[in-house]
């Protein structure tokens, strides 16, 4: 089988065309970066406004976990269900998949947004707020800036998430690197299916890099330096 | 100046923390807040920039009330130092510095060159400007913390605990460096501790504060060593008050000439110690005559004692003569020797005054 | 009847999906242990181990429970097939979990016990792992949660749990069965989450002697 899933990966074939890796990999990247953006709008707010202020912290940290207990197949099939008849075009069948991985990414960059902040140096924020920082200015000039790494790690594991996760979105009958997964097994060709698999596996961690790359960019060097030391 | 009516503040929980706090903090100068822990002297320190608002009552800075300013305005105008310095760990220490001057507008010419500037006056370097907190020492950050509050020339500077994380040999670097700093810049510095050592030491007026936020005493430390006002600040400036009393006591003596010999010169028979002194007069040791004989070489050197200058306190003039192996305390001016003075001559020189 | 579903019907998919997620926890927990010591006690290993049990997180769920009856040689429905997927995720979330624990009791602590004698095991086992419980316990009730979710993906190769609601309901175009099934899975991981902190309570009482105070 190995050598039959190695064929399939290497054969130009399987790459390119309509319904080729190439073109899967981008529709689900598509999605999934629709998603991790949404998810991140929802979320870094509500997780500064909680680290900034200490309120609703309680809250925040139950809702995430009810959230990460939701199970993503049944959403989709909810989902799917009631909007499938009042949407049209490829909307009615990708927004479901959509606020499925939203749902899931929500905890991940929730917590560590709000984790981030919590995690700055009190004596820091004390000073911030005593050389005659508005408290805006503590936010954006010294709270966000420190917490990056911890907000960034939380989308990249959001990341991880959406992209092995969005692969049940082949299940509605939508494009993507699923439809390997899902294909492969209706027609029991298992080598299409492990190649499926490592192509995801692959996508993730491609994706995982670039956004390491992007977090070495802004991410300060006297933060990196400060959790060497 | 600044000035605390009738200062109260409670908490919603019944805790009082201050209580009724009235004393004038004079201009120029250091005064100290004092206390144990649980005594109010960190929130009235923070009442003054408005970290903290008091119940009741006012302060008033040059005669303004402090509650007529915004509190972001307010504590632009006044330099702020904190225990573990708060360093902003993702700015270098130059961004660090000129952080106030940004925020009171300055353009990034104007406050990167006030900021440099800072950055000199606190004995760090242009190549550690470029650095991050996280690259620096403990005491380097608490002087890049001393630096920022410094950056825009305020007038006024708080410092909560400062030294109190840095390791006693830094602690005393740096209290030295804000003694000069003050002077230099004639601003006026109020600064919390709990060690009375340190506001003694450091404090031109001290202000000792009892439990429940109540002033116990504001006085020179001096005054606090002699005349404490009652049997609490009696106790907390602590069992040898008499010891350290001699710290604030001029010595008024007469320092007997010394036999001195330099080095390469034969040692002058007779007995008992001889101060070898380099070319210009300056003392280098203690020579044993017991031991040597002929031309001194430096490896007979005994190591000195502490060194007294004329003016300074009865203290430093008997630590001079009790750690000296001759038990003389050698007397220099302008890094001369000018003669020495034995332990029983301060003494004496005590019991005149 | 709830949702068109037969009570019975849903405590025996309860019973399963706890199974097929609850079993792997344990068994996910006892072989990350060791592996999460290993990267503590070797600092060289822990990058390369960190990074290699991550990875399995990120192979789709879909393609492992299929994938895993060809590589193991057992029949496509078998329970085995989602007991290892499942395990394998575990492994990958507490790998991390169990090192960062390890690595956050206090060196002096750890100095100390070592100075009065402990050996190497000795220590581990009773200085470093009781100090590491709240992370650990925090990591497995994240493992938790997140089996409870991803073994109702298994209903699409049709091994029986909760999942089996939401394709029967999908398939008969009904909203109640996965209604039922999302209800119930919601229930069961903070049920099994609810557990998992009150067990870390009980094996820590020193927590709540400092909060007391």
């Amino acid at each position: 089988m190995i050598s039959l899933t190695w064929q399939w990966l290497t054969d130009p074939a399987t790459w390119t065309g309509p319904g080729g890796i190439l073109a899967q990999s981008v529709t689900h990247l598509r999605i999934s970066v629709i998603a991790l953006a949404l998810a991140a709008l929802v979320a870094v707010p509500v997780g500064l406004f909680i680290g900034h202020t200490g309120r609703g912290r309680w809250l925040a940290i139950n809702v995430a976990g009810a959230f990460r207990a939701i199970p993503s197949l049944g959403v989709l099939f909810v989902a799917t269900l009631i909007l499938l008849p009042r949407l049209s075009g490829d909307l009615a069948f990708e927004l479901p998949v959509i606020l499925v991985l939203v749902l899931l990414a929500v905890p991940p960059v929730l917590s560590g947004t709000y984790a981030g902040v919590e995690a700055v140096d009190p004596a820091a924020r004390d000073a911030a707020r005593g050389v005659g920082m508005t408290e805006s200015q503590i936010l954006w000039q010294v709270e966000v800036p420190a917490a990056l790494p911890l907000v960034l790690s939380g989308l990249r594991s959001a990341m991880l998430q959406i992209i092995a996760t969005a692969t049940i979105a082949a299940i509605v009958g939508i494009g993507g690197l699923g439809r390997y997964l899902i294909d492969g097994q209706a027609s029991r060709q298992y080598e299409v299916m492990a190649g499926g698999a490592i192509v995801v596996a692959a996508l993730a961690l491609l994706v995982d890099l670039v956004m390491a790359g992007i977090q070495r960019v802004v991410v300060s060097r006297g933060l990196v330096e400060a959790r060497a030391g | 100046m600044i000035r605390f009516e009738g200062v109260t503040k409670r908490y919603a929980d019944g805790v009082t923390a201050v209580d009724d706090l009235s004393l004038e903090v004079p201009q120029g100068g250091i005064t100290v807040f004092v206390g144990p822990s649980g005594c109010g002297k960190t929130t009235s320190l923070r009442m003054i920039n408005r970290m903290v608002e008091p119940t009741e009552g006012r302060i008033l800075i040059n005669d303004q009330d402090v509650a007529a300013r915004k509190p972001a305005q307010l504590r632009r105008s006044i330099g702020y130092v904190i225990q573990h310095a708060g360093l902003f760990p993702h700015r270098t220490v130059l961004k660090n510095v000129m952080t106030v001057p940004r925020l009171i507008g300055w353009d990034q010419a104007r406050a990167r060159s006030a900021a440099m500037e800072a950055i000199e006056k606190v004995g760090l370097t242009a190549d550690q400007a470029e650095r991050y907190p996280a690259q620096l020492s403990g005491g380097q950050q608490q002087r890049v913390g001393v630096a920022r509050a410094l950056a825009s020339d305020p007038e006024v500077v708080l410092m909560d605990e400062p030294f109190s994380a840095v390791d006693p040999l830094v602690r005393m670097d740096l209290q030295a460096e804000v003694r000069r700093l003050q002077r230099e810049l004639g601003i006026t510095v109020v600064l919390v501790t709990h060690d009375i050592d340190e506001a003694i030491g450091l404090g031109d007026h001290v202000a000792v504060l009892r439990q429940g936020g109540r002033l116990a005493q504001l006085a020179t430390p001096g005054e606090l060593l002699r005349e404490p006002a009652d049997d609490f600040v009696a106790s907390f400036v602590g069992k040898d008050r008499g010891y350290r009393k001699l710290g604030f006591t001029g010595a008024d003596l007469d320092p007997a000439p010394e036999q001195t010999v330099r080095l390469g010169e034969d040692v002058p028979t007779g007995r008992g110690w001889v101060l070898a002194v380099g070319e210009g007069g300056e003392p280098l040791g203690w020579v044993d005559r017991h031991t040597s004989g002929g031309p001194v070489g430096e490896d007979e050197l005994h190591r000195m004692g502490s060194l007294a200058e004329v003016g300074d306190s009865a203290r430093v003039f008997l630590d001079a003569a009790l750690s000296a192996p001759s038990r003389r305390g050698v007397v220099v001016q302008d890094g001369r020797v000018i003669g020495t003075v034995s332990a029983q001559q301060v003494v004496d020189s005590l019991e005149r005054t | 009847m709830i949702g068109g579903v037969a009570w019975s019907t849903v405590g025996e998919l309860v019973l399963r999906h706890l199974y097929l997620a609850g079993l792997p926890l344990l068994l996910g927990l006892l072989i990350s242990l060791p592996l999460g010591w290993l990267a503590t006690r070797y600092r060289w290993l822990a990058p390369p181990m960190i990074a290699g049990t991550g990875l399995l997180y990120t192979i789709p769920s879909l393609a492992l429970f299929i994938l895993l009856p060809l590589l193991l040689g057992t029949r496509v429905l078998d329970d085995a097939n989602v007991l290892v997927a499942m395990t394998l995720y575990t492994i990958a979330l507490l790998t991390r979990t169990v090192a960062d624990g390890l690595g956050s009791v206090p060196g002096a602590t750890r100095q100390a016990a070592t100075a009065m004698g402990y050996g190497e095991l000795r220590r581990t086992l009773v200085v470093d792992l009781p100090l590491a419980v709240p992370v650990i316990t925090a990591g497995l009730r994240v493992a938790a949660v997140s089996n409870v979710s991803i073994v109702s993906v298994a209903a699409l190769i049709g091994v029986s749990q909760l999942g089996q609601l939401f394709t029967e309901g999908f398939n008969r175009n009904d909203m109640g069965p996965i209604l039922v099934g999302i209800g119930a899975c919601v229930a069961l991981a903070l049920v099994l989450d609810a557990g998992i902190a009150a067990l870390s309570r009980v094996l820590t009482p020193w927590l709540r002697a400092g909060a007391a105070r």
